[in-house]
């Protein structure tokens, strides 16, 4: 345990992202099973102790500490968990000896209400101070520390110089503590089966197309649905449905859930029935119409019946459990055309290819296209395998006007007036390089409108929970939120650290579907510099 | 017959001893002033009569020039008699160096002002003395029980661990530049380390006016132009303002230190950019304000500044007479 909160305050007080990697991947390499299988759980957010929470330290510390002064140190501390660390009193005499991270889990796995007081107060006197805080915050499950599931797999990747697209495979089927994936990367043996079981693979994506024509003999293009992307996979019996950033949301969706019974592993973009985007028959609706399903735990009859939801399909990764991934294009769309026609029509069509003769007659197509919603087009190299991330020169995304750009919430401030209780100003940043390498968010504007007022309730409500650090009024996020930004044009400056100024900018919609490293570059906004 | 201790009473900008018409650590210029300690909140500079140990006289010549009205020279132990028959005595508050405690003796009631001190060891100044008296003027900077400063020997050991394992680079440390700066050098010299210690300009003299006073500091030499190069795996000691500070930038990849009782709580490091909190206080924490209360057990508690409500609530806890001063303009952000 005192390897693990030395971990902790380490990457809390390591602002650099390639520095907490290294923290990580030291501590990953070194240390034993299956301690680190539980501490990369707990950093991750993986582990759930229902007898112990918040209200539990609040009442272990009122039997040991006078109200008041609780009260005034843990206004001045600003956090439950580091204050009680503070307070808690030393043992006399000698302390018995720290427990390993195991032998926490273990114990709080078996803890119920009733025995949970005695239980931690016994894991807290055989800790330090820094013990102390690393148990409380393991143990209530808010590390709050701005170490996403992304950088934790990127750190894993580093420690056993594995690809980090294997390590996204074959997590997805694992539970804490991780023991083979761990026996795979640091011990060589064989990766776990992931091929029975309803994994994620991770996405194929593109990238912007800047000033380059292509050849349409190599290219096909497609229209970009204003949805979000999903994978759907059926395989044993069970259906899953995932989101971009590989969040389960099967349950969020069950009408597509449901729909599937063909064992297979399908990529496409979830939308809602409506006549906003494709035209009247076999149409889809905005965006915003898609927002209000997004998110929900459970979904009413009638909001399935008002807004039903469908997946437009553009490719097939696997059928039958025969990877089709190192396929190209064109071979595996051919077996999606065959495969379509056999899923269920409400559920499932086909993005169809669109008929341009050469790239001009595609401009000329594209900018004819008036449909609100439709993004733009996407092209992709007919030979072109389906590989995880962003492999330059195989798939390409033409996107249109307004110019926008997916950027990370950084910072927030309350607003004045009516919204003087909600954090409604948002500074947000985009990468300065590509964020697996290092690369850090610099601020590249800020936005005080574009969304709705459900939205700042939300926005408000997620600056709240992810603040990792306070700055006067201002408050620093751990920068998990994507927000789409539009803007009207951008310009260099000398006075903003990033070298460039955005007109207008608003936020246009909130990514909640997209990881933070996803979001876009500073050279990306620098392409579209207009002076 | 007047109220009990009325003769001295708390204004706004100091503690004023009437019958003298002294002020205790006057935050603006006054004739007499009786000053505790060479810190800038406690001793500024343009009074008329400056009253206060030897070393502290020093130190408010080095930083404000010569004190060209007039000043008091008082040692430790030493009493002197001021206007109206009021007896001061200077007594070791092991703070900084020259720190003082000042007991006012007066119409039979004795009260001790402690300025700023700390009851840790101190290889730069005399340790705080306890001293009976009847009412105890406390400072309560860190008054709340969340602060609790671990011995110093672990923060030297954690200094010295960061400076070994991050080849290639220094560490920087931000501390005082008076008091905090020379406790970490004499500090790290007891530890056993004998490499030269490099300084920011603005500790230069400082550093000098202790040496003078015999505290052994060892190889001590400024970072200005110094090439990168000769800085990797020194320690370097600046003001905790040049952390941050374009200066820094002339240094190898720092590794940013802090020499404060404050690196206690995790979000004020955070909130200084400081990746290697050392938690180091010229000031008494909760334990050592709670201590030294029960020890002098006076009749009254006074508290003067810092976070008093906690150290109030402390003491109608354990049954004893307090009450807070609302005196203005001693801030301690940095120790």
């Amino acid at each position: 345990m005192n390897r693990f909160a030395a971990l902790l305050d380490a990457l809390v007080l390591t602002p650099s992202r390639n520095a907490k990697l290294a923290l990580l991947a030291d501590y990953l390499r070194e240390t034993p099973d299956p301690d680190r299988g539980w501490a990369l759980a707990a950093l991750t957010d993986g582990l759930d102790f229902p007898a112990v929470k918040a209200s539990l330290i609040r009442s272990l510390m009122a039997e040991r500490v006078d109200p008041v002064l609780w009260t005034l140190s843990r206004e001045y501390v600003g956090d439950t968990a580091e204050t009680a660390s503070l307070l808690w009193p030393e043992p006399l005499g000698q302390r018995m000896p720290a427990p390993t991270v195991a032998e926490v889990v273990a114990t709080l796995h078996t803890t119920t209400r009733t025995t949970a007081p005695a239980i931690l107060a016994d894991l807290l006197d055989r800790l330090d101070v820094n013990g102390r805080y690393a148990l409380l915050k393991l143990a209530t499950g808010a590390m709050r520390i701005g170490i996403s599931a992304r950088l934790a797999k990127v750190a894993f990747a580093q420690a056993f110089s594995v690809s980090v697209e294997d390590v996204e495979e074959y997590w997805h089927g694992q539970s804490p503590p991780y023991t083979p994936l761990f026996d795979w990367a640091a011990n060589g043996a064989a990766p776990p089966r992931t091929d029975l079981l309803p994994l994620f693979r991770p996405f194929m994506l593109a990238h912007p197309l800047e000033a380059e024509t292509l050849d349409l003999s190599e290219y096909a293009a497609e229209w970009k649905w204003d949805g979000i992307r999903v994978q759907i996979v059926h395989v044993a019996g069970e259906t899953r449905v995932y989101s971009r950033s590989g969040d389960d949301i099967s349950a969020t969706f069950p009408e597509v859930t449901a729909a599937l019974t063909t064992p297979c592993v399908l990529d496409g973009e979830l939308l809602v029935r409506g006549a906003h985007q494709g035209g009247e028959t076999g149409g889809a609706a905005s965006f915003n119409a898609l927002q209000q399903r997004l998110g929900r735990k459970t979904v009413s009859k009638a909001m399935l019946a008002e807004s039903p939801a469908f997946v437009r399909l553009y490719d097939l990764l696997i059928e039958d459990r025969e990877d089709l991934r190192e396929w190209a294009w064109e071979q595996r769309r051919a077996r999606l055309e065959a495969l379509v026609p056999r899923l269920d029509p409400s559920r499932f069509d086909l993005s169809q290819v669109i008929p341009a003769k050469n790239f001009e007659d595609l401009a000329e197509i594209r900018s004819r296209a008036r449909d609100e919603a439709i993004e733009g087009v996407m092209l992709k190299r007919r030979d072109s395998p389906y590989v995880a991330g962003r492999r330059t020169g195989l798939w390409y995304k033409w996107k249109r006007d307004p110019l926008l750009i997916d950027c990370v919430l950084m910072y927030a401030q309350r607003g004045s007036g009516k919204r003087s209780s909600f954090y409604s100003d948002f500074t947000f940043g985009c990468w300065n390089g590509d964020p697996d390498a290092g690369a850090e968010l610099l601020p590249v504007g800020k936005a005080y409108f574009g969304f709705t007022d459900e939205e700042l309730k939300f926005l408000d409500r997620h600056v709240r929970q992810h603040t990792v650090g306070k700055f006067g009024p201002v408050r620093e996020t751990d920068k998990s939120l994507v927000f789409e930004v539009a803007f009207d044009s951008v310009h260099t400056s000398k006075r903003h650290k990033s070298g460039v100024a955005m007109r207008f900018p608003r936020i246009s919609r909130i990514r909640t579907d997209k990881p933070a490293h996803e979001a876009d570059r500073l050279d990306a906004l620098k392409a579209l510099i207009a002076d | 017959m007047a109220p009990p201790f009325s003769w001295l009473k708390p204004e706004p900008f100091g503690l004023h001893v009437a019958p003298a018409d002294a002020w205790i650590d006057p935050a603006r210029a006054v004739d007499t002033a009786l000053v505790t300690h060479g810190h800038a909140d406690h001793a500024r500079g343009g009074h008329g009569l400056t009253v206060a140990t030897p070393e502290t006289l020093a130190i408010m010549a080095l930083r404000y020039g010569v004190i060209e009205t007039g000043s008091t020279p008082v040692a430790y132990g030493e009493t002197v008699t001021l206007k109206g028959g009021v007896k001061a005595t200077y007594v070791p508050a092991g703070h900084v160096l020259g720190s003082a405690q000042i007991l006012l003796e007066y119409a039979g009631e004795r009260v001790i002002v402690t300025g700023d001190y700390k009851r840790r060891a101190d290889p730069t100044c005399p340790p705080f003395q306890v001293t009976p008296c009847d009412v105890f003027v406390t400072e309560a900077t860190f008054g709340l029980p969340v602060f609790r400063h671990p011995p110093i020997a672990d923060e030297m050991a954690k200094l010295l661990k960061a400076r070994e394992n991050e080849q290639g680079r220094c560490v920087l440390v931000g501390a005082y530049a008076l008091g905090k700066a020379q406790r970490v050098i004499a500090e790290l010299r007891a530890a056993g380390y004998r490499d030269t210690i490099w300084l920011h300009g603005a500790m230069e003299r400082m550093c000098r006016l202790y040496e003078d006073h015999g505290v052994d500091l060892g190889d001590l030499q400024p970072v200005a132009g110094v090439p990168k190069a000769a800085l990797t795996n020194a320690i370097i000691i600046c003001p905790p303002s040049a952390l941050n500070d374009r200066w820094s930038r002339r240094l190898p990849d720092p590794v940013t230190a802090m020499a404060s009782g404050w690196m206690r709580v995790r979000q004020r490091a955070r909130q200084r950019g400081v990746e290697l909190p050392l938690i180091i206080s010229d000031h008494a924490d909760w334990d050592e304000l709670t201590q030294t209360i029960t020890q002098v057990n006076p009749t009254e508690t006074w508290v003067t500044h810092g976070r008093e409500e906690a150290l109030l609530r402390w003491c109608e806890l354990t049954q004893r007479k307090a009450r807070a001063l609302a005196l203005v303009g001693y801030e301690d952000e940095d120790d």
